[in-house]
């Protein structure tokens, strides 16, 4: 049971919206609202504390530079890392890039013999799967034209699980990269991850997770998983925008080469080459947002505080009544296993196609409730297709997310098909 | 009538329901244009296809899918122009997307009367995230009569 009063953590759940309603927000997945711990640390951090990190031999770059390290601190205690393993990106998606573009920097010859460990090229093979967020795909795909590596996907079936009967095949002895997520971001369903390590670990492949779906509403332990990259966002885990993080292995980071170059991340450049730094220091080029990342900190405390074991407990009692109760209604498909001897496989999403009625309409009639969920592909396109679909509406959950939002989801949903004509 | 009512009034119901001029037309024209145009947010999309005889625009018709309004707001479209004189089309398009910026007020001027049915597209305006639906067919239109001007096959 989360504490009764925690909604009051969140200024912004207070206001109303369209026609004076009170807000029901179910777009967490999108993006989280914030507590007033998040707001207040980087308020406080410009109000008190600003100053160049790693740079200034004053007092105020001092502290920013502790407040700097100790949020990465306390990420990497959110995720179970060592404090060296955490590298702030701007987002996730820049996380998974730094990995996918290290990887075809070492192919071009950038790192020297360290990097060579990384190097890909035609016969190799990178495997992904049918479920990936653009973010997971794209970078993966391009990274294969680049290198003329072959890129590979494990499918799903018809309630979004990954098949696993041809893994073998798809994973094997030419795979460099197995990149996946933890959580899909459009059903929910939460990855097998230890079966796709083992495979990966088997035959010699890095293991790249997607965390942004599982890291704000799961305990996550990187080395329990033992995965060798994991990238997630700050705003999704009640975190600022503009800063994500990505961990790694610390001996892979080491060795990995930067995919962006500049000031910082060196020790020494001559006119003709350059050493760098170790990680974390070699992929953070340039100055960084240091505010965000001390928000950061601040929303992996306020997680920790709360309990990733009752946030994950709360995030399926919300799951389970918003899948349940859309399951029940006819003239739509919910998205995803259905039937609550899948509840152990789903957590935090429901997404539903409605017969007849495209997403966008779908939103609106929910806004006008004043209920605010995500329409459209949600960034999974290929998933859209394999359900047969080009797009969903989806609602998800978060801390702040009570039994009556997800029962007022189900209950506008249930007015839609009428309020477009079409019989349910 | 609520703002939601407004924007999905009956004329907006009934014409994406219909959807006038679906379904690309053989045109045997001497000036054909077509534009394909992508909504990126939802992945909606549409092929329209015109047809220019002299100062007229003998055919329009499109295939896509999208939602409500953008579906709508293609057949209004359809309705609009096609056999009409092109100025006159092209100030109905201007019309429609001054109408699409009005932020729910209709225009107040002659212009309403270029527009018909299009009016009813008035509410989309207080839902800026919803302009991008109804312009859909309607950016299409205008970069098909571009493509048509060029051909002189």
């Amino acid at each position: 049971m989360l504490r009764p009063n925690l909604r009051d953590d969140f200024p912004l759940l207070a206001r109303t919206v369209r026609n004076g309603k009170p807000l029901v927000y179910l777009d967490s997945g999108a993006t989280a609202q914030k507590p007033r711990a998040v707001i207040d640390a980087e308020r406080e951090f410009y109000e008190l504390h600003n100053g160049a990190v790693a740079r200034g031999a004053h007092l105020l770059a001092e502290e920013a530079t502790d407040l700097f390290e100790g949020a990465r601190g306390d990420v990497a205690r959110l995720v179970g890392a060592a404090h060296n393993e955490i590298v702030w990106a701007e987002n996730a998606t820049a996380a998974l890039n730094l990995v996918a573009g290290g990887i075809g920097n070492a192919s071009a010859g950038i790192g020297g013999e360290e990097a060579a460990r990384f190097r890909i090229g035609p016969g190799d093979e990178i495997c992904v799967t049918e479920t990936e967020h653009h973010a997971n795909l794209v970078p993966w795909q391009q990274l294969a034209v680049r290198t003329g590596a072959t890129l590979r996907w494990i499918p799903v079936d018809d309630d979004g699980r990954l098949i696993l009967d041809e893994l073998d095949t798809l994973v094997n002895d030419r795979t460099r990269v197995l990149a996946f997520t933890h959580v899909s971001n459009l059903t929910g369903v939460i990855s097998p991850v230890s079966t796709l390590v083992a495979r990966a670990k088997q035959v010699g492949a890095l293991t790249v997770l997607d965390g942004c779906q599982s890291v704000p509403h799961l305990p996550v332990d990187v080395t329990a998983l033992d995965v060798d990259f994991m990238a997630f966002s700050a705003h999704k885990m009640l975190g600022p925008t503009g800063i994500g993080a990505l961990y790694g292995r610390k001996e892979l980071l080491d060795a990995l080469p930067p995919a962006v170059f500049g000031g910082g991340a060196v020790t020494v450049v001559t006119m003709e080459k350059t050493a760098w730094h170790e990680a974390p220091m070699r992929f953070e080029a340039g100055t960084q947002p240091v505010a965000q990342a001390v928000g950061m900190g601040a929303a992996a405390r306020y997680l920790m505080d709360i309990g990733m074991d009752a946030v994950e407990a709360h995030e399926r009692e919300i799951a389970a009544i918003l899948r349940g109760g859309v399951a029940e209604l006819s003239g739509m498909r919910l998205l995803g296993p259905v039937g609550d001897e899948h509840a152990r496989d789903v957590i935090a999403i429901a997404a539903v196609a409605v017969d007849g009625v495209h997403p966008h309409d779908v939103g609106q009639v929910l806004d006008d409730a004043g209920i605010a969920v995500r329409v459209g592909h949600h960034c999974a396109q290929p998933l859209h297709r394999r359900f047969g679909i080009t797009g969903s509406t989806r609602a998800s959950a978060h801390v702040y997310t009570t039994p009556d939002d997800a029962r007022a989801f189900v209950d506008a949903l249930a007015t839609v098909p009428a309020f477009f004509g079409v019989n349910a | 009538m609520s703002s939601l009512e407004q924007m999905y009034q009956q004329v907006i119901m009934d014409h994406a329901r219909e959807g006038h001029g679906r379904g690309l037309a053989d045109l045997n024209l001497v000036q054909v244009g077509e534009s394909h145009q992508v909504n990126t947010t939802c992945g909606d999309e549409i092929r329209l296809r015109v047809g220019l005889d002299g100062d007229r625009i003998e055919s329009l018709t499109w295939e896509g899918q999208g939602c409500s309004i953008s579906q709508a707001s293609v057949s209004v479209l359809h309705d609009l122009v096609e056999g009409e004189d092109i100025t006159e089309a092209e100030a109905a398009a201007e019309a429609f997307r001054d109408l699409m910026q009005s932020r729910g007020e209709e225009l107040g001027d002659e212009r309403d009367d270029l527009l018909g049915d299009a009016t009813a597209f008035v509410g989309v305006g207080k839902y800026p995230a919803r302009i991008k639906c109804a312009m859909l067919g309607w950016a299409a239109f205008k970069d098909a009569m571009i493509q048509a001007r060029k051909d002189q096959s």
